[in-house]
C-alpha cells in the first residue's frame, strides 16, 4: 500500500472536481482527482449541453455569470471550444399564466446582467418561424446557449492534467477520515492519499462523504431522459425551455436535435438508469407537434443519465460546518453544467484564500439545519417552476 | 395456471415459430412480434406479392423446411396473438414497447423468448459506401421478398456458407455472377470433410452450390483481400489482391459479409448477462442448454442467441419453448427434450468446424487503410478510432463511442460495431474480448417522433 500525500484531494473527477482542480493548479497548489470511473462519464458528460442563465433561482446568478465569462475562454483553458454555441436560450411559455411568470422573473432578475428579452404570441411567430403550436410568448437570453458535455468534461480532465494535476480515474474513494496530520483516504486502487484539503465534489454520490463528518444532507437523485434524433436540415436557432418544464431542446450542427422534459427510472442498481418508454413517447411527441421540422424524424437513441438533487434545487457549495478543510461541492439537481466551471474557481478561491468573492450563502450545507431550527432563510420560497433539468 | 402465463415471442423466424407451437400446443397463447410483414424470418422470408416462383425457386434444398414452417406458423394463427410489422423497440422488466401501425404500445409478458436472429457481419473496406455494395443478407432479401437482383452483374465476397448459398441463388435466379471471392484459402474448406459424418446433407449442399457456380463457368477466388470497390455515384468494379497478386473485375454490384452477427439489443435492455464466445468472436446473452439466460423468466434462441443457423434455430426455439413449460411445471415431453439437446449439441459441434471452413478474416482490420469510413451514419474514419486508442488510451469500446461517435448514429453500432471493436482491439493491443460490447440504447431502432403514445397491446 502506497501513500500520495498532496494539498488537495478532489473526490470527483466530473465538471466540478475536475475545473477545480484546473483552477487549484493555476494557485499552484498539488491536486490529486480520484474519479471511481473516467472523469467526466457521470452527469458531466451525458447531460443535455444547456448552458443557460435564464430560469436559476435568484441565488445562482452571481456564480452563474461567474460561469458564463468562463464558456467562451474555453478553447484557451482546455484547448478545445467544447462546441459551445451562444445561441441564446429561449423560454417559450404556453399559457397566460407562464407568460406572467416568465414577466415576473425577468423583472426580480432585471439587474442581474441576463439582458432577457420578451416577447409576445407575434413577436415570436415573426423571429421563430419554426415554432408552432400554442405559444403565449417567450423570454429570450441572448448570451446562453449550449455545448457539447461529452467533449467539455474529458477536456477538463485532461486541462487539469496537463496543467500538473494527478489525475487517478478508475480509484473510488471508500473512506476518508480526518487525522491530526490531515485528510486520510483509501482508495479502491492500492493507494492511499493525504490531504491538507479534501474537495467532495462526488455528484450524486457525495452524501456519504458528507454524513461521515457528520453532515447528513436530503441528497436524492433524479434521472432526466434525453432523446436525439437523426440529422435533419438546420432549422433551431436557439437552445429551447418551456417555463413550467416538459420540453427543451437545441439542434447540434451535425443537424442531430437533443430532446429532454421526462425522466427514466433507476435500475435495481440505483446507481443506473434507462429511458421508460412512455414518456420518451410523450416528449417525442411534444417535439414534433413543437417544431415541425421534426414532424418526420426519427429518434434514433434516449439516455438517462444520474444526478444529485436537493429539494429546493441549489447545489452544496462552501466550507464543511464541522471539519476545517473539507468544501463540499454537489447537489447541482439538474443545473451544474453551466455554473461548474465557475464552481471550480469559488472552490479554488475558498482553499487558497479562505473565502470568496461570488455569494455562495444560500449555498452552505447546514442550511436545511438552520432552516429546522427556525433560523434560516426563506429558501423554499421560489416564484419559477421548477424544471427538469436542462 | 397455464392461464395466467403471457408469453412474449420476438421474432417470427424459425425459433420464434417453433416456440409458439410447444406453447400452443400446451394451450398457452402467446404473443409473437416480428418486424416483417410474414412469418418465416430472413431465412425462410417470404415474398410481399405472390409470383409465379415456387418454394423450390426460392429455398432450394431448404425448399420442404421453409414450407413445414410457413403451413405450422398459419396454423398457428387461431392460438397466438401475432403482430406483423412490429418493432419491440424496448424491455423493460415484465414489459415491453412495441412499435406497430404508427403507435407504441406496452405489452406485459411473464416470459419472454427472445428469438431476434442475426445480421450480416461486415468490416468497412475501401469504397465499401458506393452505391451497389450490398450485404449478402442484403442481396439476399431483394431476391427472395422483391424478386430483383442488386445489379445486373454481381461479385460476392467475403467468407460464410451464405456467401455461396446468396451466389447460387443469384445463379439459379438467372442473375450474372461475375465472380465470388472467398476471403479464406481453399484449403480452408477441407476441413468441410470432418463435418461429413455427422453433418453430410449440409456439407454436400454445400459442395454442390460451390461446385454448380464452378461449373457454370464463374470464377471462385480464394484467400482474397479486398483493395478496394471503384466506382462513383454506382459501383464500376473491384479490386482485390490473391497470392500477392492484384487483380480487378468490372462489375456493378458487389454483395459481400463476413458471416453473421447476433442481434442482441433487447437481451440487453432484458438484463441479460453476457459472454464472449470465441468462435462468434462476439458477446451474447449466456444461456443454458434450454435456452435459459440469467435473468428469470428471458429465454434466448436461434442466431440472435449466438450463431448456428436455421435448424438449430428452430430446435433451440422449440426447447425454450419446453423449458418455459418446465419452468412453469407444465408437463412436457422429456424425450423429445433430450433429442432436442442431443441434437443442437451435434450442430453446435459441426458449427466449430464450419468456422474453420469460413474463418474470419482477423487481420483485416489491422490493415485497413486511415481514411476508409467506419462509422458510415456519424462519418467516421478509421483514422479517429487508431488515434483515440493511441492519444486517448482508449481500450474499451463504449469510451471509443464517447469520445468519437462511432456507433452513435442511425445503427446504433449494429452495422459498424464489429468493425470498431475489431480496429480497437488491433490498435490497442488488447483482444477482442477485453475491448467489451458496446451497452444498447432504446429505441433499438429509429423511432417516428410522432408515434402515437401507448395503449395496451391485446
Ligand atoms: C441527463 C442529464 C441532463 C442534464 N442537463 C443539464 C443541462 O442541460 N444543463 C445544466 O446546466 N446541467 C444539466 N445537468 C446537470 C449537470 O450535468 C450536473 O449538475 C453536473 O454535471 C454535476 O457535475 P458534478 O461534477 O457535480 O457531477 P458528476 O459529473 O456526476 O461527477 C461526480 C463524479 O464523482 C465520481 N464519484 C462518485 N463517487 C466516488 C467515489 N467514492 N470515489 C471517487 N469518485 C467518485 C463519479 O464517478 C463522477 O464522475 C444534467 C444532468 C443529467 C444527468
Amino acid at each position: 500500500m502506497s501513500t500520495l500525500a498532496t494539498d488537495v484531494a478532489i473526490i470527483g473527477g466530473g465538471l466540478v472536481g475536475t475545473s477545480a482542480a484546473l483552477a487549484l493548479r493555476r494557485s499552484g497548489l498539488s491536486v490529486v482527482v480520484l474519479d471511481k470511473g473516467y472523469c467526466g462519464a457521470q452527469a458531466s458528460g451525458v447531460n443535455y449541453g444547456g448552458v443557460r442563465r435564464q430560469g436559476r433561482p435568484l441565488a445562482q446568478i452571481p456564480l452563474s455569470q461567474r460561469a458564463h465569462a468562463i464558456w467562451p475562454r474555453l478553447k484557451e483553458l482546455i484547448g478545445i471550444d467544447g462546441e459551445f454555441l451562444r445561441s441564446g436560450h429561449l423560454k417559450l411559455a404556453r399559457t397566460e399564466a407562464e407568460m406572467a411568470a416568465l414577466e415576473t422573473y425577468a423583472a426580480r432578475v432585471a439587474d442581474l446582467g441576463l439582458d432577457l428579452e420578451l416577447m409576445g404570441h407575434n413577436g415570436l411567430r415573426e423571429r421563430y418561424p419554426w415554432i408552432a403550436g400554442h405559444v403565449a410568448g417567450a423570454s429570450l437570453c441572448p448570451g446562453d446557449g449550449h455545448a457539447n458535455p461529452r467533449l467539455v468534461s474529458a477536456a477538463f480532465a485532461r486541462a487539469a492534467e496537463r496543467a500538473g494535476a494527478h489525475v487517478m480515474e478508475h480509484t473510488p474513494v471508500h473512506h476518508v477520515e480526518r487525522m491530526p496530520d490531515g485528510f486520510h483516504l483509501s482508495t479502491g486502487a492500492g493507494i492511499d492519499i493525504k490531504a491538507r484539503h479534501v474537495v467532495n465534489s462526488a455528484g450524486a454520490w457525495a452524501a456519504p462523504f458528507a454524513a461521515a463528518f457528520g453532515e447528513p444532507v436530503p441528497l436524492g437523485r433524479i434521472y432526466p431522459c434525453l432523446i436525439v434524433t437523426e440529422p435533419v436540415a438546420p432549422a433551431m436557432t436557439v437552445n429551447i425551455g418551456a417555463e413550467g418544464g416538459g420540453i427543451y431542446a437545441r439542434q447540434v450542427e451535425r443537424g442531430n436535435c437533443i430532446v429532454g422534459g421526462v425522466r427514466g427510472a433507476p435500475l435495481p442498481d440505483a446507481d443506473f438508469s434507462r429511458p421508460v418508454g412512455a414518456p420518451a413517447i410523450s416528449v417525442m411527441n411534444r417535439a414534433a407537434k413543437l417544431f415541425p421540422a421534426l414532424r418526420h424524424a426519427h429518434a434514433i437513441r434516449f439516455w438517462t443519465g444520474t444526478e444529485g438533487d436537493m429539494p429546493d434545487r441549489n447545489p452544496v457549495i462552501g466550507f464543511s460546518a464541522t471539519t476545517p478543510g473539507l468544501i463540499h461541492a454537489f447537489g447541482f439537481s439538474g443545473a451544474g453544467f453551466q455554473i461548474a466551471p465557475g464552481v471550480g474557481e469559488v472552490v479554488a478561491d475558498l482553499i487558497r484564500d479562505g473565502r470568496s468573492t461570488t455569494p455562495i450563502d444560500a449555498f452552505a450545507i447546514d442550511r436545511f439545519v438552520r432552516t429546522n431550527e427556525g433560523s434560516g432563510a426563506d429558501l423554499m420560497t421560489e416564484p419559477q417552476q421548477r424544471e427538469t433539468s436542462q | 395456471m397455464s392461464k395466467k402465463l403471457r408469453p412474449l415471442i420476438v421474432g417470427a423466424g424459425p425459433a420464434g415459430i417453433r416456440a409458439a407451437e410447444v406453447l400452443a400446443n400446451a394451450g398457452i397463447r402467446p404473443l409473437v412480434v416480428d418486424e416483417a410483414p410474414l412469418g418465416g424470418g430472413q431465412i425462410y422470408r417470404q415474398r410481399f406479392v405472390p409470383d409465379e416462383r415456387t418454394p423450390r425457386d426460392l429455398y432450394g434444398s431448404e425448399a420442404s423446411k421453409a414450407t413445414a414452417l410457413h403451413q405450422t406458423f398459419a396454423a398457428l394463427a387461431d392460438c397466438i396473438d401475432y403482430r406483423p410489422q412490429a418493432l419491440v423497440w424496448n424491455i423493460g422488466p415484465t414489459v415491453a414497447d412495441i412499435a406497430v401501425d404508427g403507435r407504441s404500445r406496452r405489452a406485459d409478458f411473464t416470459h419472454l423468448v427472445l428469438a431476434t436472429g442475426a445480421t450480416d457481419r461486415v468490416l468497412p473496406f475501401d469504397g465499401w459506401t458506393i452505391p451497389g455494395v450490398f450485404t449478402l443478407g442484403g442481396a439476399q432479401v431483394a431476391l427472395k421478398s422483391q424478386g430483383c437482383a442488386i445489379g445486373d452483374s454481381v461479385v460476392f465476397m467475403g467468407t460464410g456458407p451464405l456467401l455461396y448459398l446468396v451466389a447460387w441463388q443469384y445463379l439459379k435466379a438467372g442473375a450474372q455472377v461475375a465472380a465470388v471471392l472467398d476471403t479464406a484459402p481453399f484449403a480452408a474448406k477441407l476441413n468441410l470433410l470432418l463435418g461429413l459424418p455427422s453433418q453430410p446433407g449440409v456439407v454436400l449442399r454445400g459442395i454442390r452450390y460451390a461446385a454448380e457456380l464452378v461449373a457454370r463457368g464463374i470464377p471462385v477466388h480464394y484467400g482474397v483481400a479486398p483493395i478496394r470497390v471503384e466506382g462513383g455515384a454506382r459501383v464500376t468494379g473491384i479490386a482485390w489482391r490473391e497470392a500477392g497478386k492484384e487483380s480487378r473485375l468490372a462489375c456493378d454490384a458487389v454483395g459481400f459479409g463476413l458471416g453473421l452477427r447476433s442481434e442482441t439489443q433487447l437481451a440487453d435492455l432484458a438484463g441479460c448477462h453476457f459472454i464472449f464466445d470465441e468462435r462468434d468472436r462476439a458477446w451474447r446473452p449466456e444461456r443454458d442448454a434450454a435456452g435459459r439466460t440469467s435473468v428469470p423468466g428471458v429465454y434466448a434462441a436461434g442466431d440472435g442467441a449466438g450463431v448456428a443457423g436455421a435448424d438449430a434455430a428452430e430446435l433451440a426455439g422449440e426447447r425454450t419453448g419446453w423449458a418455459i413449460l418446465q419452468d412453469a411445471n407444465l408437463p412436457v415431453d422429456t424425450m423429445r427434450i433430450r433429442l432436442l439437446e442431443k441434437k443442437l449439441g451435434a450442430i453446435d459441434r459441426f458449427r466449430s468446424i464450419l468456422e474453420r471452413a469460413f474463418p474470419f478474416p482477423t487481420a483485416w482490420a489491422a490493415g485497413l487503410p486511415d481514411d476508409v469510413v467506419l462509422c458510415r451514419c456519424e462519418e467516421i474514419a478509421v483514422a479517429d478510432a487508431r488515434l483515440a486508442a493511441r492519444q486517448q488510451s482508449v481500450v474499451e469500446i463504449n469510451r471509443l463511442k464517447a469520445l468519437t461517435r462511432i456507433g452513435m448514429g442511425r445503427c446504433q453500432g449494429r452495422m459498424c460495431g464489429t468493425a470498431a471493436a475489431e480496429v480497437l482491439a488491433s490498435s490497442c493491443g488488447r483482444s477482442l474480448e477485453a475491448v467489451g460490447r458496446l451497452r444498447s440504447q432504446a429505441p433499438i431502432k429509429p423511432l417516428p417522433l410522432d408515434l402515437t403514445g401507448e395503449e395496451d397491446a391485446a
